[in-house]
């Protein structure tokens, strides 16, 4: 065996806990962060400036309430503006969370129980995010609501064959059953809370949280049914979101947008950004909350493997849409590829070719994997080239259709920029809020991970 | 029928292994109703107290059936029923198109039928239950196993199923009152 394969297969076995903690010691650390933890100066600083945010989020949906959508930058024939990008932006970012605790439980992958728990919350704010911009692109945010089939008045119903119709269902879907997800991974520990607490108050309303969960051997026989089960079924659902999320432009037939290679390569960007903002949250989480312990070198190591995969698959769609434009001799197609590389929005494209590509192949250096300020640089960087990759599907695909009559250009105004920073400062702040109430990993799933939960028949 | 004052007797182990091991002798012994408490789920301790009817699997199956056909149904329904309607010339029964939200909706419905299934077959939410009576039962949350025999169990004494638990070498021994 090489020296080389050697330390390659000791870093493989790297613990998923450090050795020396017991069930006791694994129970104190996760919940002293919610019980008895005072909130520090920088949690409040944090928090509030968050909190700002969220309220600049208000007052520019606000604005857009009371002047409609004539404040975005969107213009006939650029419809889909901002509110779509950051719409498929968000809703990317939740599915690592749902490959995390349903695909990664299916696989037996045990390292990670320890971020399971955060990276669902982080899919629920992110979906909570993504909805809001369908809802207020509408034109008429407060008639939203007909997109659901609800016996109206005036007799008639959603138009099923559109993909739009389709998005609805399956974001729908999806935001109930990761909730569902996460609260059911709660009750155990709600009731570890409920016991560790020592004010009345809290008792009482972690006792009602945990549905007076008392860990019986029959209860827990049918909760991990419960759950493989619905793991079972959150795999082909977040799958499937995407894919639907893709339908919206695969069905079109605009050039850029009517493409095969859409579902397979929105899924992996899904997936790709979704695990950049796990590190993003992860790195600075286990540092200041002194988590190194659970969240090893090990999960750090794992999650950039994944970003490395899912980011070649990233290149291997860009690469085949260029292929095609060439390939199909179609000259609209031709003229899509040549445009994102010359026309007026070449800058971010290949700023989108560098952020996504280029610059996440130093993930083959180990040294840079295992480096939580390399990786934290990383991460943002993808996510900034995520974020790139959706306006070019969207501007660029629409700015320059097939007549040149209608070609224009799209240019963001404050309040679409408002918007965008304040869905980010809006998650952001459920996330502070999520880490001080609620434990921030799973702790009755840590304790299987121990060696003393080995039973011998 | 007057109810028993006590509601079982309860003995607490320090392994997981050892919870196990007791379960196994107890319900080996002939003890029936009987029931075993841990932090984390234990694997095979349901089988060893002589469970073995889950019925989540089937409330599951049932619920992702019905949402199959909830959505499908709906769409042909609306679409090509109530209020056919010509868009694009597709026909108004398009099946190929309503997959999706067929697809969805199964999922939907199943995944609620597994939470809410597997919580009304636990009896849950049950904020009150006589187990809690028992000061270190707070630790059943944190790093202790426990196992009870019921006082509705035929073979219920309260001397001899007594003498028979602190043979099993636990922890500590508590009377729940119910």
């Amino acid at each position: 065996m090489s020296e080389q394969y050697k330390s390659s297969t000791e870093l493989e076995r790297a613990p998923v806990i450090e050795p020396g903690h017991t069930f006791g010691t694994v129970t104190e650390k996760i919940s002293a962060i919610v019980l008895t933890r005072p909130a520090s100066n920088g949690w409040f600083i944090g928090f509030g400036i968050c909190f700002m945010l969220t309220m600049m989020l208000l007052f520019a949906i606000g604005y857009l309430f009371l002047k409609g959508i004539g404040i975005w930058g969107v213009t006939i024939p650029i419809g889909w503006g901002f509110a779509i990008v950051n719409f498929v932006w968000w809703i990317g970012i939740g599915h690592a969370g749902t490959l995390i605790s349903a695909i990664l439980l299916l696989l037996r992958q045990s390292w990670r129980n320890s971020i399971n728990r955060f990276a669902e919350a982080m899919t629920l704010f992110a979906v909570a995010s993504a909805g809001i911009f369908p809802a207020i692109h509408v034109g008429r945010p407060w008639l939203a609501y007909w997109l659901f089939p609800y016996p109206s008045t005036m007799g008639v119903w959603p138009q099923f064959r559109s993909p739009l119709m389709w998005d609805v269902f399956a974001v729908s879907t999806y935001a109930t059953i990761s909730a569902l997800f996460w609260f059911m991974g709660l009750i155990p520990d709600f009731a570890t809370l409920r016991d560790r607490s020592d004010k009345p108050a809290l008792r009482i309303i972690y006792g009602m949280l945990s549905f007076g969960w008392r860990g019986s051997a029959r209860h827990w026989h049918r909760y991990e049914t419960a759950y493989l089960l619905l793991a079972g079924l959150a795999t082909p659902l977040v799958l499937s979101v995407h894919t639907v999320v893709s339908f919206d432009f695969a069905v079109g037939i605009v050039p850029g947008w009517h493409t095969t290679i859409f579902p397979p390569y929105f899924v992996a960007g899904a997936i790709y950004s979704g695990f950049a903002m796990v590190l993003m949250l992860a790195i600075p989480i286990r540092k200041i909350y002194g988590l190194e312990d659970f969240i090893t070198e090990r999960h750090l190591q794992n999650s950039a493997k994944v970003m490395l995969a899912t980011g070649l698959i990233v290149a291997y769609g860009y690469f085949i849409e260029g292929f095609m434009g060439w390939y199909s001799g179609d000259r609209y197609d031709a003229f899509t590829l040549w445009n994102r590389l010359h026309g007026p929005y070449a800058v971010p494209y290949w700023m989108l070719l560098i952020c996504n590509i280029f610059i996440p192949q130093v993930l083959w250096i180990r040294r840079l994997r295992t480096s939580p300020i390399a990786l934290f640089f990383i991460s943002g960087v993808i996510l900034v080239g995520m974020w790139l990759e959706r306006f070019i599907i969207v501007v660029v695909s629409l700015h320059r259709d097939f007549l040149t009559s209608s070609w224009g250009m799209y240019y963001p105004t404050r309040w679409d920029w408002m918007t965008y920073i304040g869905t980010i400062g809006m998650f952001l702040a459920a996330m502070f809020l999520f880490l001080r109430i609620l434990p921030a990993i799973s702790i009755f799933e840590m304790r299987t991970l121990l060696p003393e939960a080995e039973v011998k028949e | 029928m007057k109810r028993d004052p006590i509601y079982g007797i309860m003995a607490e182990f320090d392994s997981a292994q050892a919870l196990v091991d007791a379960a196994h002798a107890t319900h080996q012994a002939g003890y029936k109703k009987i029931d075993a408490y841990s932090p984390f789920p234990v694997e095979g301790l349901a089988e060893e107290i002589g469970f073995h009817r889950d019925e989540v699997p089937l409330v599951v199956l049932i619920g992702g059936i019905v949402g199959g056909l909830t959505g499908y149904l709906m769409q042909y329904w609306m679409s090509a029923v109530d209020y056919p309607l010509n868009i694009g010339g597709k026909p108004p029964h398009s099946w190929p198109a309503f997959i999706v939200i067929t697809f969805e909706m199964t999922i939907l419905f199943a995944g609620i039928s597994a939470v809410f299934g597997m919580l009304a077959l636990n009896g849950l939410p049950m904020p009150y239950h006589p187990v809690f009576n028992v000061e270190r039962f707070s630790s059943a949350s944190k790093d202790r196993f426990f196992l009870i025999v019921f006082s509705t169990d035929k073979k219920y004494d309260p001397i001899a199923t007594r003498k028979f638990l602190e043979a099993l070498n636990p922890r500590s021994l508590s009377e729940v009152p119910s």
